[in-house]
């Protein structure tokens, strides 16, 4: 794709990629399908990201958002500045003790459906900062959807990381927030539950 | 007590003479200091008596001159004088000097902690103490040294 003059329409339309419609019956002027189907597409295809990021691996989704790699092709590209708004917590860099609870307070403003994305080492386990100010991975304080390694990962590693979300997304039973187990997860996190 | 250590002038004073000799260090007129440049701490756990240096970096910004003022105290009386009244700059210094030291300003307007969290019960580079996270279990075999 890189280099090529890709049309915006018209002829050559194998260059503009766009989502396969899901599974189902189709007839002269209906289609049928499975709710669950037809959301788990439109939340995977249109997350919002809140960038959460602290420290070098903010920098690596700098360079994912920007033209290069341009997360936008995955139907993020509205960046959610505002937790109330955002689909996906993205979780990039240093996490210490004292930022621990606003990161909570965060992830607790998001409505749900809501996924959380740790970009990087520090992110996942501490990484190289084994001290005593620094949470030794966020998911002691939230829960955490995909991991992404690295020190810090490639762009393409975070977009793999976005793509695994969308993935969870597309797959994920309209029931399961509504679940006892789910909401033991978020109990086990000491997250209060309506 | 002076000496010369990596070009610069070294101080040792008492923690009760501190504000008077920051005073006549204010005052001297050939070389007037005018700036806290830092304020720190030092944990020397083997000498007795002495465990805390509190040391001081001060600045002549008319000769271009820098000086170094240390006081050192006893860990479990780990008090000194505060400098707010002479620097305004030393505020946030001291309390940082209290949150990793443990060393308590006299007089000094708000003593909190101000860079770790405030719920943390002791002062983490007093060497007592170990560096590394104290909560991990996954990191005990031979490479770590747990
Ligand atoms: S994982 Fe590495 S690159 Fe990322 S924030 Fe930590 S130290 Fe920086």
């Amino acid at each position: 794709m890189f280099g090529k003059k890709v049309p915006l329409s018209g002829r050559n339309k194998q260059m503009v990629k766009i989502v396969d419609q899901p599974e189902g019956y189709e007839g002269q002027g209906f289609f049928a399908t499975s709710l669950d189907k037809v959301i788990g597409m439109a939340r995977a295809n249109s997350l919002w990201p809140l960038p959460f990021a602290t420290s070098c691996c903010g920098i690596e989704f700098m360079a994912t958002m920007g033209s290069n790699y341009d997360l936008a092709r995955f139907g993020s590209e509205r960046l959610s500045f505002t937790p109330r708004q955002a689909d996906l917590l993205m979780v990039m860099g240093t996490i210490s003790k004292k930022m621990a609870p606003i990161l909570k307070q965060v992830y607790d403003q998001m409505a749900e459906p809501k996924w959380v994305l740790s970009v990087g080492a520090c992110a996942c386990s501490g990484g190289i900062f084994d001290t005593y100010s620094v949470l030794q991975g966020i998911d002691r304080v939230i829960p955490v959807d995909v991991y992404v390694p690295g020190c810090p990962p490639r762009p393409e590693q975070i977009i793999e990381g976005v793509i695994k979300i969308q993935e969870l997304a597309k797959n994920e039973s309209l029931r399961r927030r509504n679940s006892d187990e789910y909401k033991r997860m978020l109990e086990s996190y000491n997250i209060e539950t309506k | 007590m002076e000496q010369d250590s990596y070009g610069m002038v070294n101080i040792q004073v008492p923690a009760e003479h501190l504000i008077e000799a920051i005073q006549a260090l204010k005052a001297y007129e050939k070389a007037p200091v005018q700036l806290l440049t830092d304020l720190c701490a030092v944990h020397y756990p083997d000498k007795a008596g002495k465990e805390l240096e509190v040391v001081y970096h001060l600045h002549s910004l008319t000769q271009n001159l820098r000086l170094r003022l240390k006081v050192a105290i006893a860990q479990d009386a780990a008090t000194v004088p505060t400098l707010c009244n002479e620097f305004a700059g030393a505020n946030w210094m001291e309390r940082e000097t209290f949150d990793f030291y443990g060393v308590k300003f006299e007089g000094h307007p708000d003593l909190r902690r101000i860079l770790n969290m405030d719920q943390m019960d002791y002062h983490p580079m007093l060497k007592q103490y170990a560096l590394e996270d104290e909560t991990r279990d996954d990191k005990d075999d031979q490479f770590f040294g747990r």
